[in-house]
């Protein structure tokens, strides 16, 4: 005989260990599974865009700091990159590697949280997380040696950046790059084979290619759907075009594909860092700009692959020292979109790997 | 690197389509009319050589006079973008079709227009307010609100 069930509505968030922040789903179950799921908003609403309205251009810099606060400075660079494309303003050779630099450390530093707050929530508690506390420490370390913060940087500047590095930053940056491999390697052996993350991961949670193309999904999330898409390479800012690195794809799209693609970009991003200090020249580290920058009248839509996926800013001009129209095509709202239908027919343990595999950042969801 | 296609050319391909649908192409964008957007976005969509597959953002920007809607596309297929935009005039209710039915990533981003900027989608599965509480006064993002 049948057993007769009731779907019934729970509210996971907006205080829950594993929502990452301010975060509600409203979940309908059949017993154990999900059958339709909600993502709930704006919690952390405030206003960033209309309050970017009435700032000037200079002092935007530290509200994108706000806005994904685990990856400060790719939100700073792709800020000033777009109001470098509305004003027209070239940028010194040294101030474009530093930036390549920094928003490379920024993306390792960012999947190493979203790795060890992932395995967090497949239960693996604390345990991992620590393991990569330990190298996000040293990041922290150098970008406080260029800037004197350790989360929100205010670091990129019109025109480039806002001090030249200190001496004892490359010597301490050769260091990491020697040694970060070394524990990529560890995690890997760690966690690639560990039959219970391989349990829980393979094969949840799967976002079809199609799908992440028709949701707009972004980032590693697309790419962990076999989708070769990578700013950095489709569309190559700063100079990006003039380092080798490869693009790592995942083949189905599951939990762990996305888990796999962060630990292969955080190689990749190796890569990049050693070119760029090999490249590195010497100069000036940010071009003569005016006080109060009136950007001639027009719009432009500057874009980066930040860590967690296409950040662009979106920038209207009326010729006055503030933006008319900040808009900001933030991707962890974006690659939300998708979440319900990764999550529905999964139990509720895999919808919170799931939420969790996607790497989202609440204030830059609800800005 | 990503192509910007023209807007000139891309206006002339719609204009064979639809030859109603365009207000004006010009060399970075194409302004369509709001009535004719959905079949417009499904001509983008489906069309071999342009195959704009992927919608990347929409941005609501409140100009004195008329609401215009920013249509970011690009094509993953051949590397090409485009901009689109289309405008309402009126203010007290402003309304566009919804494209969630051709680019589903379309549909937290007209929620979050309909909020803030106050343009209701006609067509869209689940219109309402994304981050302020139904009942907020007013549309934050317009320029007279205070």
């Amino acid at each position: 005989m049948a057993l007769k069930t009731e779907p019934i509505v729970v509210n996971i968030g907006p205080q829950h260990p594993s929502t990452h922040g301010v975060f509600r789903m409203r979940v309908t179950f059949d017993g154990e599974v999900i059958v339709d799921l909600e993502p709930c908003l704006g919690y952390l609403h405030r206003g960033i865009e209309k309050l970017a309205e009435t700032r000037t251009y200079t002092q935007n810099i530290p509200i994108t700091d706000r806005l994904d606060y685990l990856a400060s400075m790719t939100n700073n660079l792709a800020y000033v990159l777009a109001v470098e494309k509305l004003a027209g303003v070239a940028v010194p050779e040294r101030a474009e590697h530093l930036r390549v630099i920094m928003a490379e450390l920024m993306r390792i530093s960012s999947h190493l949280m979203a790795v060890g707050a992932f395995l967090n929530d497949c239960g693996a508690f604390m345990t991992p997380f620590l393991y990569m506390f330990r190298e996000r420490e040293k990041i922290l370390d150098l970008f406080e040696m260029v800037c004197g913060q350790r989360l929100t940087y205010n670091y990129m500047r019109i025109g480039g950046v806002s001090h030249d590095i200190p001496d004892e930053f490359l010597p301490a940056l050769r260091r990491f790059i020697a040694e970060m491999p070394g524990f990529i390697d560890e995690y890997d052996q760690l966690l690639a084979s560990n039959e219970i993350l391989l349990a829980r991961a393979k094969g949840v949670g799967i976002l079809p290619a199609k799908l992440a193309i028709n949701t707009s999904a972004s980032g590693p999330v697309l790419r962990a759907s076999g989708v070769k898409w990578d700013i950095r390479q489709a569309d190559p800012y700063s100079v990006y075009d003039r380092f080798d690195f490869g693009i790592p794809t995942g083949e189905v799209g599951d939990v762990y594909d996305r888990y796999w693609v962060r630990i292969q970009e955080m190689r990749q991003s190796v890569r990049i860092i050693s070119q760029a200090v090999e490249q590195l020249p010497s100069g000036e580290v940010c071009a003569s700009m005016p006080c109060l920058l009136r950007p001639p009248v027009g719009e432009a839509y500057g874009h980066i692959e930040g860590p967690k996926g296409e950040l662009g800013f979106y920038l209207v001009s009326d010729n006055s020292i503030a933006p008319y129209r900040f808009h900001i095509r933030a991707p962890t709202l974006i690659n939300l979109t998708a979440l319900r239908d990764m999550t529905v027919g999964w139990k509720l343990a895999d919808a919170i790997i799931i939420f969790g595999s996607i790497d989202i950042c609440l204030a830059e969801v609800d800005r | 690197m990503t192509t910007l296609l023209c807007g000139h050319e891309v206006a002339k391909q719609i204009t064979d389509f639809l030859p109603d649908a365009v207000a004006v192409g010009d060399g970075t964008s194409v302004i369509i009319k709001g009535e004719r957007l959905l079949p417009v976005a499904q001509f983008l969509q489906n069309t071999p050589g342009l195959d704009f597959d992927y919608l990347v953002s929409i941005t609501g920007v409140d100009y004195a006079g008329y609401f215009e809607v920013v249509y970011h596309l690009t094509s993953i297929k051949h590397n090409h973008g485009l901009i689109l935009k289309t405008r309402c005039y009126s203010r007290e209710n402003p309304a566009l079709p919804s494209v969630t039915s051709v680019w589903r990533g379309a549909d937290f981003q007209e929620r979050e227009i309909y909020d803030l900027m106050g343009i209701s989608f006609s067509g869209h599965p689940n219109l309402r307010r994304i981050f302020l509480w139904e009942g907020f006064p007013g549309y934050p993002l317009r320029r007279d609100y205070l």
